[in-house]
């Protein structure tokens, strides 16, 4: 324990006590982390280097017969130029269901951070008590709420949103609608979190000094929730771009999104190499949009 | 007319809000009320007749219920394994200064980071070249993996709210390391490190991804109805979808309860007039 | 209340003082403590007093053991206490936020520390002490639901139970509002006449320390600048830190030529003053001439300055009635601005912001000083910082 040894000496009311230094207690660190970080390591780590080296395998392998690590790099763009659609998919779909979870979700945290009173409690149960029940089970209920039989499709067709033999399941409305729903509480909860630090008297001083509505959230709301945004936006978008069972349930393989292209790969075309290339290309994807919007939005803090 | 805007204005908000809480409970009602449902053919995803036969005979399909009990089972494991291990680099993070914490913070950021589909098949690939058989065990293991994060960060927020002159007083006031450990750190650290397990729990027991691609022909809950989604749902399945809500809402509701009494007392002691100071 | 303190004198640990022998913390390059020594006799109430920063906490801390010292000793009676844990000692403290357990009450934070040393029955021992600071219907109660001063006062029970050889004290009061504060500071040392335990008490709050301690050690960067008892360090101050630490001084770059009889003749400004010998921490070279604010009489003429006393005149340019006394700035013929501090006492007239006066003071109130050659004057200004403001 030899914290805070470059520290100036705290003795403000504020300043953290630091721990006594003990030399016999200098292993003691890499002892509790030894086993957490070993299971991540081999099992997190090691595999993502696994996965590398599968998607570099010589294509024409097969499970039965063996895999050659050839360094063939070209199994990256022949399964980009074979799945470009599926890839842009998934960004457009996760991506429009961003923006629509963010019209959605801000309100939504905004109200119950700023606006519930006693009733905050209540509506962040509201909020998480989707997440209690199987995710498969909730998809699997929109297939229910949007059947071509079911009251709401029949409403829509009364008011002439929809043709009369128009339909919803089996559309990428339906796949965008669904990871908006599966996905919108992690957006929710971080924002929620930012913005129920947010000092209800920072808003009544912008109004004080002259602030509208709208430039009281443009100048002081919004920057001062942006760490819970970029956290949210993060969870959300992580996964749901990853996701494929909104896309298999909801709709149809036009709607396919690159996750259930890995998923045949893997599971049911047993193209090992190209499968591996994909996950790759995917987690590439996601760490460049990740760390790009990082880089733009100026914090490191997240998570 | 301003006035109405104005009624408006200061109450669109709590509206959107209310809407959009009703989407995100519409399913769960349709899976309550399904599970009331009597379909009338195997592939049916509309409501035809009520019955309560589902919720008195919740077991009907066997199958069902079998991967139900693997579910808790690989839950459990993975969420004592997850939990001990998990608060165990929390401590560290926290308490020690140690050389390569930037990796460590790394290694326990990346797998919350990384797409679920990546991580599944990238442990597939692991498992596969190794030639380790696929099963319960690798599911646990996967499980494990990803819970472990989760784990850190919740147990790592607690222990860093926590005052670390209360140790300090527990050793000056003739506690050793261990009872202090035990008398002051862990009562303390133990509600974020239940709520971690709890967490852990949820993740695992709804888990697909990762598990459909390391379960070889082990069946969990999520993964039965992922199969049975392409054979025809039987209506049990939203038994004990609406079962777990219920259970995940009375947990909830019990804490909150509890929470508030205390809050209460607090209040009460503090209205009553002080002793004489 | 008096069996108590009684009961709590028989129990007493066998006797000693507290000694820290060049004692020195250093947290990287940074040093907090430096070479600090000093004796505390058993049963006195002794003040670290210090601005943030100035090491007196990591003292403190060295003391209950919480902080390895980098080098010295820390020597209760004949026993070397350096490198025993902190649950070793015979010594316990206040902390500073009160670190009482919130998951526990008032009871088991009162009897952690007899458990832990093995007593079995606690009840009787929790329930005097809580009785002592009249919080025996509180026992059940958790902190969260005690006021400020109630969790102070059990914070220092818990601490009193054990009958500790030496009770620190980390800025125990500093939470608390102002009139509670002044409360507890003649409960304190009400306390600690009646148990008789060495107090060890820290404090930024300058009328904390000279109310309550027997001895005030001030502390500045590491160091003991002074060490005294409370009067000796007001009225005649080591250092030109002391003096301005501890209430207000004027203190005037002057330069002195040795002494000359019992006085010490110097020239500030022109002018020439003198200082009684037995008055000067130093004699010789560049000096500071102090006078206490309060020691300065205004007067409107020269003509009306009593015999013996010196004096320099100036114009009032500031003056605030704070009640009991009219605090004056007065600006010099060089420039400077000097406080003075006159009672309310009805005796002696205002003097309006603008108009000339004499201010004069008895040369057996002012002091001689150390000062850097280049160094000008130094004189507080006034109402700068209220006295006991939190730093």
């Amino acid at each position: 324990m030899s914290a805070l040894a470059h520290v100036p000496t705290p003795s403000g009311p504020a300043a953290p006590a630091p721990p006594p230094r003990r030399g016999r207690h200098r292993l003691l660190p890499y002892l509790l982390l030894l086993p957490g970080a070993a299971w991540l390591f081999v099992f997190f780590a090691v595999p993502l280097l696994q996965l590398a080296a599968a998607s570099l395998y010589d294509p024409s392998g097969s499970l039965s017969t063996g895999y050659a690590l050839t360094w063939a790099f070209s199994n990256y763009p022949d399964a980009l130029q074979a799945y470009w659609p599926q890839f842009a998919r998934s960004f457009g779909y996760a991506g429009i269901a961003l923006v629509l979870a963010l019209l959605l979700g801000y309100p939504l945290a905004y109200a119950i951070a700023q606006k519930a009173g006693r009733w905050k409690n209540l509506l962040l149960v509201c909020v998480v008590a989707p997440m209690f029940t199987s995710f498969l089970v909730r998809t699997l209920a929109w297939k229910t709420i949007l059947s071509d039989n079911g009251w709401f499709v029949g409403l829509l067709r009364d008011v002439h949103l929809l043709a009369p033999d128009g339909r919803l399941l089996a559309t990428p409305f339906a796949v965008i609608l669904g990871l908006t729903y599966n996905f919108l509480p992690f957006l929710v909860l971080p924002l929620y979190a930012s913005l129920e630090r947010l000092d209800h008297r920072l808003l009544e001083a912008a109004g004080d000094l002259y602030a509208n509505p709208v430039q009281t959230f443009r100048r002081v709301t919004l920057p001062l929730s942006m760490p819970g945004l970029i956290a949210g936006t993060l969870l959300f978008f992580i996964p749901a771009t990853g996701d494929y069972i909104n896309a298999e349930l909801l709709g149809t393989p036009n709607e396919y999104m690159i996750g259930n292209v890995i998923d045949s790969a893997f599971l049911v075309r047993l193209d090992y190499p190209q499968g591996a290339a994909l996950s790759f290309l995917l987690m590439a994807a996601i760490l460049a949009v990740v760390f790009g919007y990082l880089r733009r939005a100026g914090t490191e803090e997240v998570l | 007319m301003t006035r109405v805007w104005r009624w408006l204005a200061d109450r669109w908000v709590m509206g959107v809000a209310l809407l959009v809480l009703g989407y995100l409970s519409l399913p769960i009602m349709v899976v309550a009320g399904l599970s009331f449902n009597r379909p009338s053919s195997r592939l049916s995803y509309d409501f035809d007749e009520f019955t309560l036969d589902n919720w008195r005979n919740p077991c009907a399909t066997s199958d069902m219920c079998d991967a139900v009990v693997r579910s808790v089972q690989i839950g459990f494991i993975a969420t004592v394994v997850a939990t001990v291990v998990g608060t165990l680099m929390a401590f560290a993070l926290v308490r020690h200064r140690f050389r390569g914490r930037s990796g460590i913070n790394l290694l326990i950021f990346l797998p919350m980071a990384t797409p679920e589909l990546v991580m599944g098949t990238s442990l597939l690939a692991l498992f596969v070249s190794a030639g380790v058989p696929q099963g319960f065990w690798t599911v646990v293991i996967a499980h494990v993996m990803f819970c472990v994060s989760f784990v850190v960060v919740t147990v790592k927020a607690r222990l860093a709210g926590m005052d670390r002159r209360l140790e300090e007083a527990a050793m000056d006031l003739y506690a050793s390391e261990w009872q202090t450990f035990r008398l002051v750190t862990l009562p303390l650290v133990l509600p974020g490190i239940v709520a971690a397990a709890l967490l852990a729990f949820s993740l695992s027991f709804d888990d697909f991804i990762i598990t459909n691609f390391n379960a070889g022909t082990t069946v969990t809950f999520p993964m039965y109805v992922w199969g049975a989604a392409q054979r025809g749902i039987p209506p049990q399945v939203n038994v004990i979808g609406t079962a777990m809500f219920v259970i995940a809402l009375l947990l909830v509701g019990v804490s909150s309860l509890r929470g508030r009494r205390a809050r209460r007392a607090r209040i009460m002691s503090a209205v009553r007039p002080n002793g004489p100071s | 209340m008096i069996g108590m303190g009684a009961k709590l004198r028989e129990r007493d640990a066998p006797a000693g003082d507290l000694r820290l022998a060049n004692l020195t913390k250093r947290f990287g390059i940074f040093t907090a403590v430096d070479d600090l020594s000093l004796t505390i006799p058993q049963g006195s109430f002794f003040a670290l007093l210090g601005s943030s920063g100035c090491g007196k906490t990591t003292t403190l801390r060295m003391i209950a053991g919480l902080e390895e010292p980098t080098s010295g000793q820390v020597l209760l009676g004949a026993r070397d206490v350096t490198r025993l844990r902190p649950y070793k000692r015979p010594v316990n403290t206040v902390f500073q936020s009160y670190a009482l357990f919130p998951h526990l009450d008032v009871h088991q934070n009162v009897a952690f520390g007899l458990r832990r040393r093995g007593k079995r029955s606690t009840d009787d021992d929790v329930m005097g002490m809580l009785e002592l600071v009249q919080l025996r219907d509180y026992a059940r109660h958790y902190p969260a639901q005690l006021s400020g001063g109630q969790q102070q006062r059990v914070a220092l029970v818990r601490a009193l139970v054990n009958h500790p050889q030496v009770l620190l004290l980390d800025e125990p009061l500093g939470a608390l509002d102002l009139k509670l504060r002044r409360q507890m500071q003649i409960e304190l040392k009400r306390i600690q006449t009646e148990v008789g335990i060495t107090f060890v008490h820290v404090t930024h709050d300058q009328e904390e320390a000279m109310t309550m301690a027997d001895t005030v050690a001030v502390m500045n960067a590491g160091r003991i600048e002074q060490l005294g008892a409370p009067a000796e360090l007001y009225e005649f101050p080591a250092t030109a830190f002391v003096a301005n630490f501890l209430g207000q001084s004027n203190l005037l770059a002057a330069e002195a030529a040795g002494p000359a009889g019992s006085d010490v003749p110097v020239t500030a400004h022109g002018a020439r003053f003198s200082v009684p010998a037995d008055r000067a921490r130093s004699d010789r070279g560049a000096v500071y001439l102090g006078v206490r604010p309060e020691k300065l009489h205004l007067v409107g003429s020269a003509a009306q300055v009593p015999s013996g006393h010196q004096h320099v005149e100036g114009v009032v340019t500031d003056a605030s009635y704070v009640g009991v006394s009219t605090q004056y700035l007065v600006r010099t013929g060089w420039g400077s601005e000097i406080s003075a501090f006159t009672a309310n006492s009805g005796t002696g007239g205002q003097h309006p912001v603008g108009t000339p006066v004499v201010a004069h003071w008895d040369p057996r109130h002012a002091f001689l000083l150390p000062r850097e050659p280049g160094q000008d004057d130094r004189t507080t200004p006034l109402l700068d910082e209220p006295v006991g403001a939190p730093s």
